[in-house]
């Protein structure tokens, strides 16, 4: 059965920067994320995750190649109808807590904004419902919508960040490092709350994220990400366990795993970009395995695939 | 049993904040042996950071020492120090980046922008190991090269905005290690960095560890961290310690609630599809008096003594102890979480 395609992102390019300064932050990346699912991006910072996540909610402009919604192209000119579909049904999460809501703001208002901007002549008694509905749906208080963000500790912030983007019923959300910056225990709470909605409205998810066992727990598909492109891509298990690209291998490596017996004898990958001979043969998006694609050239497939 | 480099003993801080009193730190006892590395951990606000800042008299103007004592062992002349005895800023002087140095969190902000990093690693040895300007250069070099920095004479006489965060995180250690410090004190250190970066930085810790002989106490609230570097591993919840053993005995074998409940959390641990254990509720407040375990309210399995007494440390095995009545010949026999026996099989890959 073939699964419905929501997004996807066909050869996208962003550049930074004009002239002499330019910097191509992403390069040629493609890929799909299907109805339902959960698709991760990792890397590390300077990677690019985060500008494939910007482009796609048209925060940068993009420089080349398409990211299509549901078949329809969003990225340069659109319509105005198709504009407003999209702010209406593509919301974000911030990695940042504490620098993402308005701090003169009352919740109240932080959670409504979209709804008010995208759903002019709502009345005010139902705008107040859907408020309070939010709220209680990320497990907060209704009371606390006469509050200010201040008032609250990280995670009940990080809440209302998700409740400002429930509120506007999204079919999909990017949501970039939403628990980096949460304490440990309130992470899996946030996390719990997330794929909880997902169970229940079917959102998709684009999940961008630096830690690999955050991913592996939440994501059905990966895509790895070095310098500006996706360097390997598979289902999540397929690729926590059968990784090929040494890239990949890398970043495995370097998790840190609660089990100290395992953590002394354990042997760490250091990835070299310079381990690839791509002068002679470029390197190639391939499918090494079932569903599992790498980018190589056809003479490190043979090697990496021998190992 | 180690050499003690230094002992806290029923150590109280409180501060005062708007006309009201915090107990941030509730009566901590604990030893640090030669040439270990003890992690501390602890959710934000736990006390983890206050805790060893007062082992470097850092603490805020609010703050205050108002009860216990810290003893310093490793002194040049052998004689030992009462740290919380120290008054004047003078006297301090001593004992910080020469006797106990300091590396925190964020690279970014730890470092002079406008001096090469070469000149503030020159000033440290100058400093602390009273060298002439030639010779501190010689081993400022060297010690580039002992954290990892490739090129030691073209990077001297670059600023830190040339430097990456992993690179910079290595010069701030350069810095301490320059202090010839007894003790390093880590506060985070590898949080703002990447996976495979903080790799690395452990990697280096441990080394630097060996190689200057140095006895390391690292903060951090990632458990993963903890395992790949620790010998020995203090938890602790609401200004106090509740539990402390060797890795093995924290990973394999732990003891209080709150401990279990930690290593349940961890994403590492999860199984997709389910949720995720999460701890219900939030840390109590510290400014007011905390009433038995501090982290009853939290545990549905509490005992009601719980509520009642504060349990005192009962020892599992010679390495390791826990406050928690669960210990005491009389409470009922809990069944560790199944999440125990996961770590113990190493059923996490």
């Amino acid at each position: 059965m073939e699964r419905e395609v929501l997004l996807e992102v066909k050869d996208l390019d962003v550049i930074y920067g004009e002239r002499k300064k330019k910097y191509k932050a992403v390069k040629k990346v493609n890929f799909k994320i299907y109805k339902g699912e959960t698709f991760g991006l990792v890397g590390e910072s300077g990677s690019g995750k985060t500008t494939i996540g910007r482009a796609i909610m048209r925060i940068v402009p993009s420089a080349g190649g398409e990211i299509l919604y549901k078949g329809d192209k969003i990225n340069g000119r659109i319509s105005p109808e198709l504009d407003r579909k999209v702010i209406k049904e593509i919301q974000m999460i911030f990695q940042d807590p504490q620098a993402s809501l308005n701090e003169r703001a009352k919740v109240d208002y932080i959670i409504s904004e979209g709804l008010m901007n995208i759903e002019k002549g709502i009345s005010e008694e139902e705008r107040k419902a859907r408020v309070e509905q939010a709220i209680l749906d990320v497990g907060l208080l209704p009371e606390f919508s006469s509050r200010f963000p201040h008032e609250f500790s990280g995670g009940q912030r990080q809440r209302i960040g998700i409740a400002r983007a429930l509120i506007m019923n999204p079919e999909f959300i990017i949501a970039d490092e939403p628990i980096s910056a949460l304490d440990v225990s309130v992470r899996a709470q946030v996390l719990n709350l997330l794929s909880d909605m997902q169970k229940k409205r079917q959102i998709t998810y684009l999940f961008i994220a630096h830690d690999l066992s955050v991913m592996r727990f939440i994501t059905d598909r990966i895509g790895v990400i070095h310098k500006g492109r996706i360097v390997e891509m598979a289902e999540t298990e397929e690729l926590i366990t059968h990784a090929i690209h040494p890239y990949t291998r890398a970043l495995l490596s370097a998790i840190p795993m609660p089990d100290p017996r395992h953590e002394r004898k354990k042997k760490l990958l250091v990835y070299d970009p310079d381990c690839h001979d791509y002068a002679r043969e470029e390197p190639a998006w391939m499918e090494l395995r079932e569903g599992h694609f790498v980018l190589a050239n056809t003479k490190e497939a043979d090697e990496w695939m021998k190992e | 049993m180690a050499e003690k480099m230094l002992t806290v003993e029923e150590l109280e801080i409180k501060f005062e904040l708007r006309g009201k009193t915090l107990n941030a730190i509730r009566g901590i006892s604990l030893d640090l042996h030669k040439g270990e590395i003890l992690a501390i951990v602890g959710e934000s606000g736990s006390g983890k950071s206050v805790f060893t800042k007062s082992f470097m008299g850092l603490l805020d103007q609010n703050g205050k020492i108002t009860g216990g004592r810290i003893m310093y062992y490793g002194a040049d002349d052998g004689k030992p120090i009462e740290l919380t005895a120290l008054k004047k800023e003078k006297e301090w002087y001593k004992i910080r980046g020469h006797e106990i140095a300091m590396i925190m969190q964020d690279p970014m902000t730890s470092l002079n922008p406008l001096k090469t990093i070469g000149n503030q690693i020159m000033e440290a040895v100058m400093l602390h190991q009273k060298s002439s300007r030639a010779e501190a250069k010689k081993k400022t070099l060297q010690y580039l090269e002992d954290v990892g920095i490739s090129h030691p004479d073209r990077r001297f006489s670059q600023y830190p905005h040339e430097f990456s965060g992993g690179m910079r995180q290595r010069v701030v250690i350069a810095i301490a290690i320059a202090c010839a410090p007894q003790i390093l004190i880590c506060d985070e250190p590898t949080t703002a960095l990447d996976v495979t970066i903080q790799a690395q930085i452990l990697d280096l810790i441990k080394d630097l560890r060996h190689k200057y002989k140095l006895s390391v106490i690292l903060i951090t609230h990632d458990l993963g961290v903890v395992a790949n570097i620790a010998d020995r591993v203090a938890v602790m919840y609401a200004g106090d310690i509740i539990e402390i053993g060797t890795s093995e005995d924290i990973f394999y074998d732990p003891r209080h609630p709150y401990t279990q409940a930690l290593l349940s959390s961890l994403p590492q641990v999860g199984v997709k599809g389910t949720d995720l254990f999460s701890i219900p509720g939030t840390p109590p407040n510290l400014f007011t008096e905390v009433k038995g375990d501090a982290f009853a309210p939290r545990n549905p399995r509490a005992l009601k003594i719980d509520f009642v007494e504060m349990p005192p440390y009962f020892q599992v095995s010679p390495t390791h102890r826990a406050k928690t009545w669960l210990l005491d010949p009389r409470a009922p026999k809990v069944e560790p979480p199944a999440v125990v026996e996961k770590i113990r099989n190493g059923g996490l890959i």
